[in-house]
């Protein structure tokens, strides 16, 4: 019991500290390599109810809610690089064109005041 | 013919968005097929809770916490509805809008897929499948967002993106500790077991969090207007119309179903409070936009906040006829809205294709040489202010009724602020269309893009409004009691 109380507790840590490197830093490979730190800790929450004492087998379905759950991260993680890697390419295209500063653009999770400011496509 | 019912509207979309990805030369034809059998056999499953009870099954063989439960009640079934009558005007309207261009070869699998996702979650019958859907909504939405490529889409939908992941991820930790306590998922059976606890009390609110952020619910609404506003006009609809309804249903799901016992009346009015800030911040962005997709955008974020408005009283309420007109108002209020934004939006499309900008104050010309379009426009904004007969002016009088009867006296004034808010914004559009230019002799200019936003748009004032009766018996419940 003690021993999945301590896993447990160790993915709702896990989980905190990747809430607040998501908010707290600004580069997009920051933020998402925390929001799979975050889902490493919900895994380890998942894993911990699996645990149903030392002698009987552990309980199959939270393995197979974290088999899904991984499958669904690692797309996501992969589409947000993929969008991340079309802004950068604009950002170098339009770097030797223009000058022009791209500072900004990835604000993340913060409240932009200016967000009226984003004009036609 | 139960099964079938169940399944064909996540089948369907699914089976077609995989032919569209397999064939893309003929992408439009496969996908308005898929879009009409889909919307059919939505309208089928409808029908069939309509006449009967509650459907539910379990797929696989399995027994119920290993296999995958599919269920519809009234409550899905009305937002069904509304998915398919709304999915299948934006693939009609999306055929003449992606013609002759390549966004249309990704536009199709997207879509459908996008579709079986928001069904996905509408018949879900376990806490992890909703999990599963939503995330697949959210992946196919934030592509969709992204498809014009602009850098100002593609940096607004990688922030949905980031915004989406972590609403997840926190309705995940919910789930996990719900599991915990109760070693099942099945929502049916949780409401059964489910007691006022502190691991309850954790889950729900970090289940409610997670989901108010894909909701958009003020303040974490700050993604919604750049990611909705710089996607094309199908997918905004798709966007502002179903998607953020995807994630509301769920909310109102847990809250008056698996979390029934142990909501508090202080939880409900933080919701109302924060859909009150919605309304009165979103009214008065929507006022001061200078763009008429932002305005668009700006307004589902108000219009979500009347969603939330009624928690509180739905929480203060007793059982009853009262109450189940309540109950009955906010699906209204939401089926009214995904009808009057997904015809808002497609008619806001054929305003910026024909005057290529967007810009409300220059566009007199754009809005008078095209009659069906902007009276699209002036009739999903009359369901939006809530005008009668629209489907939304019901909603509103049952809900200032509740807040009367329950004593909550204070949401009037949000509600008659934000009507008037509204009314302003919708008739600055307006007023651009009475200029001096001179307006064509016919109606409809183009026929198969301008109908399906009419249709839509007509949908949200006269059939909601005038026929507001099925969501009721839809419900279950006996009719308005006035």
């Amino acid at each position: 019991m003690t021993a999945a109380f301590l896993y447990g507790g160790a993915g709702i840590l896990l989980f905190a500290l990747g809430l607040w490197s998501l908010l707290v830093h600004e580069p997009l490979l920051r933020k998402l390599i925390a929001l799979n730190i975050m889902g490493a800790g919900v895994f380890h929450v998942f894993i911990a109810v699996a645990h149903r004492g030392d002698g009987t087998p552990p309980d199959p379905v939270p393995h197979a809610l974290v088999l899904t759950g991984i499958v669904v991260a690692v797309s996501a993680t992969a589409l947000a690089l993929a969008l991340h890697n079309r802004l950068e390419q604009d950002a170098s295209d339009s770097a030797q064109s223009t000058s022009t500063s791209t500072a900004g653009l990835l604000s993340g999770l913060s409240i932009s005041p200016q967000s009226d400011i984003i004009r036609h496509e | 013919m139960t099964t079938d019912s169940l399944i064909l509207p996540i089948a369907l979309p699914l089976l077609g968005a995989l032919l569209t990805t397999a064939l893309p030369r003929i992408a439009p034809l496969l996908g308005v097929i898929a879009a009409t059998l889909t919307a059919l056999s939505g309208l089928w499953l409808t029908g069939q809770v309509w006449g009967g009870d509650a459907l539910n099954i379990v797929l696989g063989g399995w027994g119920l916490p290993l296999g995958i439960g599919v269920a519809a009640d009234g409550l899905s079934a009305s937002l069904l509805a509304m998915s398919s009558l709304v999915g299948l005007g934006i693939s009609v309207y999306a055929v003449g809008y992606f013609a002759g261009s390549d966004r249309g070869l990704h536009f199709w699998p997207l879509w459908l897929l996008l579709w079986t996702a928001l069904n996905g979650v509408f018949l879900a019958a376990d806490l992890f499948n909703l999990y599963v859907m939503l995330e697949l909504l959210g992946l196919s939405a934030a592509a969709l967002g992204a498809l014009t490529g602009s850098r100002e889409a593609v940096a607004a939908n990688l922030r949905y993106l980031l915004v989406g992941l972590l609403g997840s991820m926190s309705y995940l930790l919910g789930v996990a500790l719900i599991y915990t306590a109760y070693g099942t998922l099945d929502i049916s059976l949780l409401s059964e077991r489910i007691e006022p606890s502190a691991l309850a009390a954790t889950s729900v609110v970090l289940m409610t969090a997670g989901l108010a952020l894909k909701a958009a619910l003020f303040p974490l609404h700050f993604w919604l207007p750049p990611a909705h506003a710089n996607a094309p006009a199908p997918v905004s609809a798709a966007l502002s119309a179903l998607v953020v309804k995807a994630a509301f249903y769920l909310i109102l799901r847990l809250w008056t179903d698996l979390f029934a016992n142990i909501t508090t009346t202080g939880a409900a009015f933080i919701l109302g409070a924060l859909g009150a800030g919605a309304i009165l911040w979103g009214s008065w962005r929507a006022l001061r936009a200078e763009r008429l997709k932002l305005l668009a955008a700006y307004s589902t974020v108000a219009q979500i906040g009347y969603l939330f408005l009624f928690f509180p009283l739905l929480q203060a309420m007793p059982p009853g006829p009262a109450r189940d007109d309540l109950f009955a108002a906010c699906v209204l209020m939401a089926v009214t809205h995904g009808f009057a934004k997904a015809g808002f939006f497609l008619a806001a499309g054929l305003v910026q294709k024909n005057a290529g900008h967007d810009r409300i104050d220059e566009l007199g010309g754009a809005a008078q040489s095209m009659p069906a379009t902007t009276f699209s426009i002036a009739l999903a904004g009359s369901a939006l202010i809530g005008l009668p007969p629209s489907g939304s002016f019901i909603a509103k009088w049952v809900m200032m009724r509740g807040a009367f009867e329950t004593g909550q006296w204070w949401w009037l004034i949000v509600i008659v602020t934000g009507t008037l808010l509204a009314a302003a914004y919708i008739f600055r559009v307006l007023s651009r269309a009475f200029g001096q230019e001179p307006t064509p002799r016919c109606f409809v200019t183009d026929a198969r893009a301008e109908i399906p936003a009419l249709l839509l748009a007509l949908s949200s004032v006269a059939l909601l409004g005038l026929a507001a009766g099925p969501i009721w018996s839809l419900l279950g419940f006996e009719g308005v009691q006035t």
